[in-house]
């Protein structure tokens, strides 16, 4: 047994150690998992940046935007991120409070993000609007408006997120409120009847709605683009909602600790201009937030442009999350 | 007395330290957590609510609702298929259907849940046949139902599993006396089956119990809305969008206090009998003919119930780009770690529940002083809660722990390994625990006559008669290991990746298709794993005197 285990352990640190040679200068950046999968962003950010900064950057991913924060909370001031990107505006009042971030001092221009966000900590790289993808081979009159939405036929199902668990549930939350206001409860009380289930995260709806037990589900109106682009398939499309969209902003930011800040503002810079952008769409399949050295694929073209976009104040949003998740509880919990 | 004075010593001290270290291991991250929490840095909106507040009841009456009807549906449903399964020992396919028994344990529970929704689903199977017979609107599962069936998908076959291991325990004797008797199976159950069963029974339901109790993605997915939320959410939701982690500490506290009470009472019914002397002759089920055809039946049915999600698993998964995937890096290096850590974790696993296992054995056998009674008390139970304490917390809690010593990430292995091995423990100790004891009573005082004790009793006397329960139990806490994904995501890639980490990476990019490969592969491998421990005997199961 002993003999075993400790060929098991050797085994283990083989597949697992991380080649740890000194470079010339390091730049950490945190981010989330996807962000550096083989088909994201990441190698081909790492790939260019190296190219001109003289320097190595080393990714560390967490599951998601949520957990970024939670470990950078966890390490406080002993973090190791220069950088840290893939935090959202829901979660910019509480990032800024840990009090781990310092103002970038850039005014990157050709940033255009709808709703115009600007911030002296965090620079925007995407976006995406929260929007309901339906399946257009099963749903022949797809909602217009989120009052369509609300008053629907109960019959026809959509799944959503949790907005104790996940960012889009999050997002569905602040839509519903920013458009009816006081009238929330009501409005969820009427959309309750259509919601077939209340998943954990993201993945766990989308596969519910790919597997056809619903024809709607809460995601993004760029969702569309992957399936034309990646799988020549039309079948699923985004509904405009006259109301507006809410809008989900993925932004980055330099840390206080930062070993060579002029390094990651340079990185920030980067992030913001062309090269990082062009990168973006087809890889993150979001929105980029400043100019692309192309126009945009044709399946961008067709997506979603929604003409009012609605976004809450990082600090209205945290002053509010507990309160509004309790009213959506109540409604949602009862029978 | 069944162990020798140097046995003793040696299970004493085994015993002290798989208590210290598991004591040691949850302690110290639980104390980490605490002691964080009071630095201040508890600024999410949820810090400072009040424990018990409406919610909190409401979703702990839930949890417990909830766990405690799925256990009692799939215990009792467990029953006369394990009887069935027992009876007709050369029923076609039967030790495939034990052998499925082991591959629900491995799938993450994403993967199972759509499985599951393709059968019973809106769309599913189920429905469709309803479509056949006239029925105009699909039947919903969303809700309680679609938590119990899940629940039941899961825990059933494990029930199953553990009750036909202790129907075969039974002495072949007793089936050949109760054919000569001319017992009917009334009194077959009575007199034969129910002392058995009776005995392993709260055993089995504490856990199925433990393992609903603490289900997440499941009752959050089928549960159809909010009003199905378990502690288990509340824990994570304190860890991660509201950053309380002593709110998640004393969450975690509080499932473990109200089920360690009611594994308590449950502990109460099971009562250790004697056990049958037995020359070690194959088993006949002579009772087995008249009864062909119902227990067929039954069999049929929970197979169907069983199979059918893992059939619509895999194919999916058969759409799967398996050209590309077999040339995918990332699934090569993230096979290699999920094996490497899954071996090393069932090795850890097994490794503690031995001296679990051995020292109440040891205490009941007499030779127990008032240290040995209350390790013996307290082993067993703490083997069991280790299951309610949420990997989420002690992972989060040896992070803060080890970012004191540098790079967390080196440490990512050796913590998710022990964790696992650690939720391995209830059921790696309800294999070997009944096994164990049976064996005991029939060989420990005749090997002690002889002299046979220490290596060479473990070599010669318990090995080839324990062999299938330690594979089993092997096979158990591989596949547990294999399907986690828990304590990665604490510590994030840092090339540190597993099948189940990967599986939900690619399936939040849309890369279903690859998901559902990657699921296959798991269901594969925790299949292969129960291979070894269902091999057909070639010699009698025991070699007794006449072997």
């Amino acid at each position: 047994m002993r003999t075993l285990l400790s060929t098991l352990v050797t085994a283990l640190a083989v597949c697992v150690a991380v080649p740890a040679s000194a470079q010339e200068k390091t730049l950490t950046v945190y981010t989330y998992e996807s962000f550096i999968a083989e088909w994201g962003p990441g190698p081909k950010v790492k790939e260019e940046f190296e190219k001109t900064c003289g320097c190595k950057v080393e990714w560390v991913g967490v599951a998601d935007g949520v957990e970024l924060l939670t470990r950078l909370k966890l390490e406080g001031e002993g973090t190791k991120a220069d950088v840290v990107l893939g935090l959202d505006t829901n979660l910019i009042a509480e990032a800024k409070a840990t009090g781990l971030f310092e103002a970038h001092g850039l005014s990157p221009k050709d940033l255009t993000v709808p709703g115009g966000f600007s911030d002296d900590t965090f620079l925007p790289y995407d976006y995406g609007h929260f929007a309901v993808v339906y399946d257009s081979e099963t749903l022949k009159n797809p909602p217009t408006s989120l009052k369509d939405l609300v008053e629907g036929d109960p019959a026809e199902k959509i799944v959503i997120e949790d907005p104790r668990t996940s960012t889009p549930g999050l997002g569905l939350l602040l839509w519903v409120k920013s458009v009816y206001g006081d009238k929330a409860p009501e409005a969820w009380e009427k959309l309750k009847r259509r919601v077939l289930t209340v998943t954990p995260g993201w993945s766990e709806a989308y596969g519910l709605f790919t597997k056809g037990e619903a024809p709607m589900v809460l995601s993004y109106t760029t969702s569309p683009a992957y399936h034309v682009i990646a799988e020549k398939n039309e079948r699923y499309k985004a509904a405009a909602f006259s109301e507006g969209h809410y809008i989900q902003i993925e932004v980055a930011g330099l840390t206080r600790t930062a070993g060579d800040k002029a390094l990651a503002r340079q990185f920030l810079t980067y992030m913001t201009g062309p090269d990082f952008q062009s990168i973006i769409p087809e890889t993150n399949w979001m929105m980029p937030a400043g100019k692309t050295r192309d126009p945009l694929p044709a399946a961008f073209d067709a997506l979603v442009k929604p003409e009012k976009t609605f976004l809450m104040s990082p600090e209205e949003v945290a002053a509010n999350r507990k309160a509004w998740i309790d009213e959506w509880l109540a409604v949602m919990s009862a029978k | 007395m069944i162990f020798a004075r140097a046995e003793r010593r040696t299970l004493d001290i085994a015993g002290a330290l798989a208590l210290g270290g598991v004591l040691a291991f949850v302690g110290v991250a639980t104390a980490v957590l605490l002691g964080h929490a009071g630095s201040g840095s508890g600024a999410g909106a949820g810090a400072g609510a009040p424990l018990f507040d409406a919610y909190i009841l409401r979703v702990a009456r839930f949890t417990f609702l909830q766990a405690a009807l799925s256990t009692l549906l799939s215990v009792a449903l467990a029953i006369p298929v394990a009887r069935a399964l027992a009876r007709q020992r050369a029923f076609l396919g039967r030790v495939w259907i034990l052998r499925l028994s082991a591959v629900p344990l491995g799938l993450p529970a994403l993967v199972a849940a759509l499985g599951i929704i393709e059968i019973w689903g809106r769309q599913g199977v189920v429905n469709d046949l309803l479509r056949l017979a006239g029925l105009q609107n699909p039947v919903s599962v969303y809700g309680l139902t679609g938590i119990l069936i899940a629940h039941v998908f899961f825990n059933l076959p494990l029930a199953v599993r553990f009750l036909v291991a202790a129907l075969e325990r039974i002495p072949a004797e007793y089936w050949l006396s109760s054919a000569n008797l001319g017992m009917g199976g009334g009194a077959v159950f009575r007199l034969i089956e129910w002392p058995v069963i009776r005995r392993v029974l709260p055993g089995i339901a504490g856990l199925v119990f433990m393992l609903c109790a603490t289900s997440f993605t499941l009752v959050l997915t089928l549960g159809g809305g909010p009003a199905a939320t378990t502690i288990e959410v509340a824990i994570y939701q304190a860890l991660r969008f509201d950053f309380d982690p002593a709110r998640a500490v004393l969450l975690a506290f509080l499932q473990i206090a109200v089920t360690g009470l009611l594994l308590f009472v449950l502990s109460l019914f099971g009562r250790p009998q004697d056990e049958g002397v037995t020359a070690g002759r194959a088993i006949r089920r002579f009772d087995g003919r008249r009864r062909r055809v119902t227990d067929g039946l039954v069999i049929l049915a929970f197979t169907l119930f069983t199979a059918a999600p893992l059939l619509a698993t895999l194919v999916s998964g058969l759409a799967a780009d398996f050209g590309r995937l077999a040339l995918d890096p990332t699934l090569h290096r993230a096979l290699l770690t999920s094996l490497a850590i899954s071996l090393a974790s069932a090795s850890l696993s097994l490794a503690i529940a031995l001296p679990v296992v051995l020292v109440p054995q040891l205490a009941e056998s007499g030779a127990a002083g008032p240290a040995r009674l209350i390790m013996a008390g307290v082993l067993p139970a703490v083997g069991s809660l280790i299951l309610l304490v949420p990997p989420v917390v002690v992972a989060t809690g040896w992070f803060l722990m080890l970012r004191l010593f540098g790079e967390t990430g080196r440490f990512a292995p050796a913590i998710v390994t022990v964790i696992n091995a650690l939720m391995a423990l209830p059921f790696v100790v309800r294999v070997l625990g009944p096994a164990y004891r049976t064996h005991l009573a029939r060989t420990a005082r005749l090997a002690l006559s002889l002299g046979i004790t220490g290596r060479r009793r473990l070599v010669t006397i318990d090995w080839p008669a324990l062999k299938k329960p330690f594979l089993t139990a092997f096979a158990f806490a591989m596949a547990l290991s294999l399907g986690d994904l828990g304590a990665v995501a604490i510590f994030g890639a840092e090339g540190f990746v597993t099948l189940p980490w990967l599986l939900y990476s690619r399936m939040a990019s849309y890369r279903t298709a690859d998901a559902a490969g990657i699921a296959l592969i798991l269901g594969v491998l925790c299949l292969l794993l129960t291979l070894p421990s269902t091999a057909p005997d070639r010699a009698p199961e025991r070699p007794g005197p006449d072997a």
